[in-house]
């Protein structure tokens, strides 16, 4: 077990519920790969179990930003 | 014992602490201080293995841990570790070695046939040769190819070693303790700051160990001890024994540190340890390794790197030869030269392909009366098991020395392995004539070899400026050519040259690849094998790569250049488990009341995290007879069950009912204080994640439970609700799991139990305390929670106490009348009354497909909702939960699959599976619960539950989940 798990990307936000189902795949399923700049949660599982806010650059794992998400 | 190539005097050896050991069986005997290597030296033994492919006679050709030829399986039975370095083995007791990749015998190898085979082992031979029949390649050549070409065996049985794990947090990280690394942990040291200084060997001082060098005008080994006394006084961590193996994320550094491997056995210490180096910046200073030269027979034993030669002289005082002979294309020779001669040996030639041999370097050899051959090479080394002679090519072609020793250098190559561990490629440095280390990781800098400064005052200064040090602080040394002239490869070679020792591939086989294509550098490794296996390369690669450019007429800059990846030198897995294997795995968890299950004789088994009893056997009993037993006293009396490995949640605050009804697909806001209620939860794309109950102790205060296999995801997934999908809501989540002990009192007997137990104060009535309900109530005189709830079907509470008490409430229940059950009655019970669990709640299965269509809510969003009701999850037939009967008393099996009565057992008519399956004492009989495409319309046909793999089948009715009352009578009693 890890003291920090990661959680998936940061970005997306949960679509109404009155939303497409279109809305729903994209938001449950699809997701961008980018090679660079990431924004991605982690959850501080061993800890606090605080959800963070997390800018890290998936080329080079260099973490720019951390914030309480 | 005789060491007949051992020097009388001189070295880095105790020869006061002889040291037995044995290879292949022969009894010989070391000093203190040698490794395996320097010790069969000493005792003349050249021939040390057999090659991959070809078999061919192999000796040892470097000093350290690029060795590629000299692999040896170290120790016996299950502590037997193949493909262990002897050059990097440290002498003990009872040492016991066995050459690998020979039959019957390492001096007589009938594979070695395979040499005279040499066409069809060349480049690309497997891609196509053994392309026809397909079924040919696992059943026949597979096997025979492994059969002809291999490296060691492994010892089959359980590590017996114990390996340790420790972190280190450094501000600067020195990976290596020659000349450089020692200048740059001084400087290090002199700014304050903890410095951590990591070196491979047993001992400081790199090549200093091993080259008659001086610093500050006192012989080097002088300056070193000081230097060390003087790092130790700073309070630099040292860790000799210890290789940095790769380079990761934010500056961590992996190491092993081999604790004991240099000792017979390691009594308590732990065989390795790896280690986790956090460090803000880091010195790479990890020097260089000789190249070889390619041309023929340079595989011989006999043949050696020169500046392993000087360490087997000087460090270890061994000859490792009488007659030697020196082939360098740089300036080195010449203490190549003096070493040999100083420790009594005679030297014949030095050979040097340069178009000019330095003056400095002629007189040298000349003070000697060592004959210089200039412009020339050495065509062909020449001999059966071991060196006999040489002959020569270039200006002096045709000469035939006889020696039993070469000396050979085609220069270094600056070991730049862990700069690339980010990817950054090495750059090539024409007038170093090497890659050098190119984009570093983060806070690296390198110095002396390892960036290209090879000579002993370079690495001082290079090394004092990357520890942060001034000039002026760097001790003098004498003067030193690192003049080098590219030169790597003999044209026109007499036989087999090599370019890769440990993979057996040749220059014609780095020439075939470049005539069929394969000229990119990643080709050229793929084709060819070159440097694969557990050396990785570290003689091979850059020759292999300067030849590829010679060949398509590009520089070495045009070629491309060689990456590294972790880890440097092979890293036993038993050091990155490290503790964590077997029981220790991961923790154990147990509930309040284990050592008192364990007082009355259950069995445990894993369930989740947690080991929990599977029965509670009495005197004579078979666990089937137990389990049976238990089941019947809960149908018919009282029976007990630890349920305190559920999750528990506890939900607080004013907005707990919405919450609970986002995280839910039913609605739980409706809830009454004191009431309790069935729960399910979906993922969002609409399947079933978790069950369990949600009891409402106040307004604001709920608690929930979740299965035990699931606690600790749905704890994250609650916190990823409330934090990022309902910030707003007023809410608190926490886990209280550990802080209650639970059971479930279960059967028609269960309130007259609990009755005793709650005293007169309290009424557990049918009236007060309905089906349902939640009570806090005094039990045994501690605080406790009953929830009116039941899994098994019966008149049944779970009593939640706090964890100290856990054991005394079990006595206590005990006492009272109440029967003990296990993990195994439980699930009988529950499967009676077809409630589902992992088995059915796998992620696959929706609420419909459980039977539990009708809970989701259509009244408010919750997770899952919108995709559950996408049409796919809609089909009438999706397999769907049903109950599975065996005819006719048969037995069923979980995992059997389901094919209609008839039809033959193939895919295409399987219908689904059974998920459950257990003997019913209740029933007589056997019974499941299957997932069936339909579900409960197939009610009343017959299918065959099928296990193809045990050869097993029954037929079995498909009837209603519910088994025993199904209407719920029990409950309510």
């Amino acid at each position: 077990m890890e003291e920090f798990v990661y959680a998936g990307d940061a970005t997306l936000s949960r679509p109404g519920s009155n939303a497409e189902l279109s809305a729903w795949v994209d938001y449950v399923y699809f997701r961008d790969n980018p090679a660079g700049p990431h924004s991605e949660l982690w959850y501080h599982a061993a800890a606090c179990r605080q959800f963070l806010k997390v800018e890290r650059d998936t080329r080079t794992h260099v973490i720019s930003s951390a914030e309480l998400a | 014992m005789m060491q007949a190539f051992r020097q009388e005097t001189g070295g880095l050896i105790d020869r006061a602490r002889p040291v037995a050991f044995s290879f292949d069986g022969r009894r010989l005997q070391g000093y203190q201080g040698d490794t395996l290597a320097s010790a069969l030296l000493a005792n003349g033994v050249r021939l040390v293995g057999r090659s991959f492919k070809y078999h061919r006679p192999r000796g040892i050709l470097s000093a350290g841990p690029e060795e590629p030829n000299a692999l040896v399986e170290l120790r016996e039975g299950a502590a037997r570790e193949p493909n262990t370095r002897a050059t990097v083995a440290e002498l003990f007791d009872g040492l016991s070695a066995r050459s690998q990749n020979r039959f019957p015998s390492l001096r007589h190898d009938v594979l070695s046939i395979n040499g005279a085979l040499a066409p069809i082992f060349a480049a690309g031979f497997y891609y196509k040769t053994f392309m026809w029949p397909a079924a040919f390649w696992e059943r026949v050549y597979e096997p025979l190819i492994r059969r002809a070409a291999g490296l060691g065996r492994a010892s089959g049985l359980p590590d017996p070693d114990r390996y340790g794990k420790q972190t280190a947090f450094a501000d600067v990280l020195v990976i290596g303790a020659g000349p450089a690394g020692l200048s740059a942990a001084l400087a290090a040291a002199g700014q304050g700051g903890r410095v951590v200084l990591a070196e491979q060997d047993s001992a400081l001082g790199g090549r200093l160990l091993s080259d008659r060098r001086s610093i500050d005008g006192r012989p080097a080994l002088a300056w070193l001890a000081e230097a060390e006394a003087r790092l130790r006084a700073a309070g630099v961590r040292i860790l000799t024994r210890t290789t940095i193996t790769g380079v990761f994320d934010g500056g961590t550094y992996a190491g092993v540190e081999r604790v004991a491997d240099h000792l017979a056995a390691p009594g308590t210490l732990p065989r390795q340890r790896l280690w986790r180096v956090v460090a803000r910046r880091a010195v790479l200073a990890t020097g260089a390794i000789e190249r070889p030269i390619v041309f023929g027979g340079n595989d011989l034993p006999g043949v050696m790197l020169a500046g392993a030669v000087r360490s087997y002289v000087n460090r270890f005082a061994v000859r490792p030869g009488a007659r030697a002979a020196v082939f360098a294309n740089n300036d080195d020779g010449a203490g190549t030269i003096a070493d040999l001669v100083q420790a009594g040996m005679e030297v014949v030639a030095l050979v040097d392909p340069r178009p000019q041999t330095p003056p400095a370097l002629r007189a040298v050899a000349a003070s000697h009366g060592v004959p210089v051959f200039e412009q020339s090479t050495v065509r062909q080394a020449v001999g059966g098991t071991a060196l006999s002679s040489i002959v020569l090519g270039g200006k002096a072609d045709g000469v035939r020395l006889s020696c039993d020793l070469l000396a050979m250098s085609g220069g270094w190559n600056p070991a730049v392995h862990l700069a690339s561990h980010h990817g950054g490629r090495p750059v090539w440095h024409d007038a170093l004539a090497a890659f050098v280390p190119g984009q570093m990781p983060p806070g690296m800098r390198a110095a002396g070899a390892a960036a290209g400064h090879v000579s002993t005052g370079g690495a001082l200064r290079t090394g004092s400026e990357a520890g942060g040090g001034k000039e002026s602080a760097v001790p003098s040394t004498g003067p030193e050519s690192d003049a080098v002239t590219p030169f790597w490869q003999v044209v026109n070679p007499t036989g087999k040259a090599f370019v890769d020792f440990q993979n057996d591939v040749t220059s014609a086989d780095v020439a075939l690849a470049a005539r069929e294509g394969f000229t990119n550098v990643e080709h050229l490794k793929r084709y060819t094998t070159l440097g694969m296996a557990t050396d990785q390369g570290k003689t091979s690669n850059v020759t292999g790569l300067a030849m590829m450019a010679a060949l398509t007429g590009r520089t070495i800059a045009q070629t491309g250049t060689t990456v590294f990846r972790p880890p440097y030198t092979p890293v036993a897995i038993g050091a990155m488990g490290g503790t964590h294997r077997g029981a220790r795995y991961r923790p154990t968890r147990r509930t309040p009341a284990h050592d008192w299950a364990a007082s009355q004789g259950a069995p445990f088994t894993e369930a989740g995290e947690w080991l929990r009893a599977t029965h509670f056997p009495k005197v004579g009993e078979t666990m089937q007879q137990s389990i049976d037993r238990e089941v019947r006293t809960v149908r018919q009396a009282a029976g007990f069950c630890d349920v305190s490995t559920l999750g528990k949640i506890d939900v607080q605050g004013p907005h707990a009912g919405a919450f609970l009804d986002f995280v839910y697909a039913n609605t739980i806001s409706s809830l009454a204080p004191g009431r309790a209620r069935y729960a399910l939860m979906l993922r969002e794309d609409g399947f079933a994640f978790d069950d369990g109950t949600v009891a409402r102790l106040s307004d604001t205060h709920f608690v929930a439970t979740t299965t035990t296999g699931n606690a600790s995801r749905v704890l994250q997934h609650l916190d990823f609700c409330r934090q990022m999908l309902k910030p707003d809501l007023d809410v608190c989540v926490e886990p209280v799991t550990d802080q209650w002990a639970q059971f479930a009192l279960a059967g028609p007997h269960a309130r007259s139990v609990l009755e005793q137990l709650v005293g007169a104060g309290s009424d557990v009535g049918g009236r007060s305390l309905p089906f349902m309900a939640v009570a806090q109530a005094a039990v045994c005189g501690v605080p406790a929670r009953i929830f009116r709830i039941s899994f098994s079907g019966e008149l049944a509470y779970e009593i939640a106490v706090g964890a100290s008490h856990g054991a005394a409430l079990a006595r206590a229940l005990q006492s009272a009348g109440a029967a003990p059950y296990g993990l195994e009655a439980l699930n009988v019970l529950r499967l009676e009354k077809g409630h589902p669990v992992a088995a059915e709640l796998n992620g696959q299965t929706t609420a419909a497909d459980l039977g539990l269509g009708r809970m989701l809510s259509r009244k408010k969003d919750f997770i899952g909702r919108a995709l559950s009701e996408r049409a796919a999850l809609q089909d009438a037939d999706r397999p769907a939960l049903v109950g599975l009967r065996p005819r006719a008393g048969g037995t069923l099996q979980a995992g059997a699959h389901l094919v209609p009565a008839g039809a033959p057992a193939r895919i295409e008519h399987d219908h689904g599976h059974v998920t459950s399956a257990a003997y019913s004492a209740t029933l007589g009989c056997w019974i499941g619960l299957g997932l069936l495409a339909g579900g409960q319309r197939r009610i009343g046909e017959v299918f065959r539950a099928v296990n193809p793999l045990q050869k097993m089948e029954t037929e079995v009715d498909i009837v209603p989940p519910v088994f025993h009352d199904p209407a719920g009578a029990a409950l309510h009693g």
